[in-house]
């Protein structure tokens, strides 16, 4: 497997997979999957249960090596699991702190009071991570995958457990980073956020990539334009035999 | 509830591991305890040399013949001998593990007991692995010696009170093939007051006064005789036990090791298991080695982090131990080279629990389930049970930390023996544990 740092292709291209393989004993996970991503860009991965969208989002972040193909990625990284990855007996603070001297960042204590802010938990800063909602979990989840400053962020499922109003909290905060240059890459099963916020979709099924595109060349790849975008995706599915 | 109870079950079932202990742990403690109560400790295998084979074993005490052989049938009431032809292969027995210790009866038992002027000695040979085994063995054999020397006892005291009545009653009397009719002191009695009575007192009735003067002779020399009898009573056998292996720690200052051995393999195995474990149930596993931290720098980490733990609560164990018992603090560099070594290799034994188990509370599970045999095997003294058994026993112990753990601390604190040994031992074991540990690491994310 080839794991470059740097892009040399593209200069704008952040992250870029080339047909990804990956095999768990027989049964195969992906299946010569590849993705490209720039900087700003919002990607969704969406498919259905065990399309492989989790396997995609741990090789991009280097949880595991693909059996073929390579990534180029830039510099910095950051990842989002889908559980919240914290300790749940230390604090707020104190979790972003262990997490940002772990990254090595400069200021570790201003990079967590800028997260503790970007991330609306002040006032939450000195609980303990197992008393806190799932939402405000997944806020501090995300902000710990921000402690690098990363050029791309990986999201899996990163709205799974949250409620409408913190959903909506959510995206501001992603379309924020965006803006400024963030590439974000995120594997959701909310179909309308997908539509909602993505500018690139892949769609996944039984570890294949059937669709590369923008939502509205989902819909007109199904001919089903005015319909609900979920309805689109449903039948687009059913059309490539899913 | 049935619902629940099926869903429970169906759980369980996919928990092969937590299935497995719960069974294959009781099944293993109830064959432990069945080997402890079939081959306990009133019947231990020793190894028996009887150097009066082939000679005779009749000797007389006081006139009554003994038969030594039958006597010392007594002796294996309570031990299961095992026939060895030489006092050496009786020897070898002990040090190969085979028997709980050698009982070597020698070729002059019988003339010395014959002599009636010094006890007989039987000879008692025996590993002192630790001083539990060495006072088991000693009160063991001692026991059984005892038993014998009180029925010998009961025999030569019955044959002096029988001695004594012919004294005092008189009668006939068998000594050196020949017969003697004793007249006893309450017919002598009644013969002098005949004679006082009867007699003046320049009478020449000399002959009943001979006989009165031979009964006095021979009750001089019946009474002296009874002496030598009465000596040798108290303590017919005697026994002279040497421990061929082994050190000469106190079974107080064995405890103390033994308590510190203990605390430290619980202290270090649930942390170190527990610690790992933790990692992933927080999800934290994968997001720490994608370029964070190394799987193998997250290792020495726990481990560290075990080992000062334990090795801290250990000294202060024994701080406070110091008030109540004499430990040479001049030994403290020995003693923090033990405990520390000992601590790594309990925390590498952890670490591959806890990459095993990938779950605290089933990795806090299996460690408190390994403790408690582990610390068991280690105990089980040579010849407590089958040899075959003792083999698999002691290469058990070997494979798991507490033995050379043990062995050093008792080293270290007690000047009991090699150090050097057990603390490359327990070197050994922490590396090959650290490498299964890194390897069942591989698949914990």
């Amino acid at each position: 497997m080839e794991r470059a740092s740097g892009i040399a292709a593209d200069a704008a291209t952040t992250i870029a997979a080339r047909e990804l393989v990956k095999r768990y004993g027989e049964r195969v996970a992906l299946r010569g999957v590849s993705l490209s991503a720039g900087r700003g860009e919002l990607v969704a991965v969406i498919g259905p249960n065990g399309a492989g969208k989790t396997t995609l989002l741990s090789i991009l972040a280097g949880i595991q090596p693909p059996d073929e193909g390579s990534v180029e990625t830039a510099s910095r990284i950051g990842w989002v699991p889908q559980q919240a990855a914290l300790y749940g007996k230390l604090t707020v603070a104190e979790n972003l702190m262990l997490f940002a001297r772990l990254e090595r960042v400069a200021e570790p204590s201003a990079v967590v009071q800028r997260m503790l802010a970007l991330t609306d938990l002040e006032e939450r800063a000195d609980d303990q991570v197992s008393t806190l909602s799932g939402g405000n979990r997944q806020r501090v989840n995300i902000a710990i995958g921000l402690l690098g400053q990363p050029d791309v962020l990986l999201l899996d499922e990163p709205s799974s457990a949250l409620d409408p109003r913190q959903r909506e909290r959510l995206w501001e905060f992603i379309l924020r980073l965006a803006e400024d240059g963030t590439t974000v890459v995120f594997a959701t099963h909310h179909i309308q956020e997908a539509d909602r916020y993505a500018s690139q979709l892949i769609v996944l099924a039984d570890g294949e990539r059937v669709f590369d595109g923008s939502p509205r060349e989902l819909e007109q790849a199904t001919g089903t334009t005015g319909l609900d975008f979920e309805q689109a995706f449903v039948q687009f599915l059913h059309q490539r035999g899913h | 509830m049935r619902w629940l109870l099926v869903k429970d079950l169906r759980i369980l079932r996919r928990s092969p591991l937590l299935v497995s202990l719960l069974v294959i742990y009781p099944i293993v403690i109830a064959v432990l305890i069945g080997f402890a109560l079939s081959r306990g400790p009133d019947k231990p295998e020793v190894a028996f040399y009887n150097g009066l084979e082939g000679r005779p074993t009749q000797v007389e005490l006081g006139g009554e013949q003994i038969d030594l052989a039958e006597e010392g049938q007594r002796l294996f009431d309570a031990i299961d001998p095992v026939p060895v032809d030489s006092r050496a292969e009786a020897i070898q027995k002990v040090e190969d593990g085979d028997v709980l210790g050698a009982l070597v009866i020698p070729d002059d038992l019988a003339s010395n007991i014959q002599s009636a002027l010094e006890p007989g000695t039987v000879e008692v040979y025996y590993n002192a692995e630790d001083p539990a085994k060495r006072q088991y063995v000693e009160n063991t054999i001692k026991s059984q010696v005892q038993d014998a020397n009180s029925a010998l006892t009961k025999r030569v005291a019955k044959e002096a009170l029988q001695l004594l009545d012919l004294i005092s009653e008189g009668g006939d009397y068998t000594f050196l093939g020949q017969d003697f009719d004793v007249l006893g002191l309450q017919r002598s009695e009644e013969i002098l007051k005949a004679a006082r009575e009867d007699l003046p007192e320049e009478s020449p009735e000399r002959a009943e006064l001979d006989r009165v003067i031979a009964f006095a002779s021979l009750a001089r020399e019946n009474l002296a005789f009874s002496d030598d009898v009465l000596n040798v009573v108290g303590e017919p056998i005697r026994v002279k036990a040497t421990a061929l292996d082994g050190g000469t720690t106190s079974l107080n200052s064995f405890a103390i090791a033994l308590a510190v051995a203990v605390s430290l393999m619980f202290i270090t195995l649930l942390l170190a298991a527990g610690t790992l474990a933790l990692e992933r149930e927080e999800n934290a596993f994968a997001r720490l080695v994608r370029g964070l931290v190394s799987r193998t720098a997250l290792l020495v980490e726990k481990a560290g982090l075990a080992t000062v733990c334990s090795v801290a609560v250990s000294l202060l164990m024994l701080a406070g131990l110091s008030l109540f018992v004499d430990l040479d603090w001049g030994r403290f560099p020995l003693w923090l080279a033990a405990l520390v070594l000992a601590a790594l290799a309990f925390a590498a034994l952890g670490l591959a629990i806890g990459a095993l188990t990938r779950e605290v509370r089933a990795a806090s599970l299996l460690a408190f389930m390994l403790c408690l045999p582990l610390a068991f095997l280690a105990l089980v003294p040579s010849g407590a049970v089958a040899p075959a058994l003792y083999d698999v026993i002691r290469a058990v112990s070997a494979a798991f930390p507490f033995k050379p753990a043990l062995d050093a601390l008792d080293a270290a604190l007690n000047d009991a023996g090699d150090l050097g040994g057990p603390l490359l031992h327990l070197a050994g074991l922490a590396l090959v544990f650290g490498a299964l540990a890194r390897v069942g690491l591989r698949r914990f994310a």
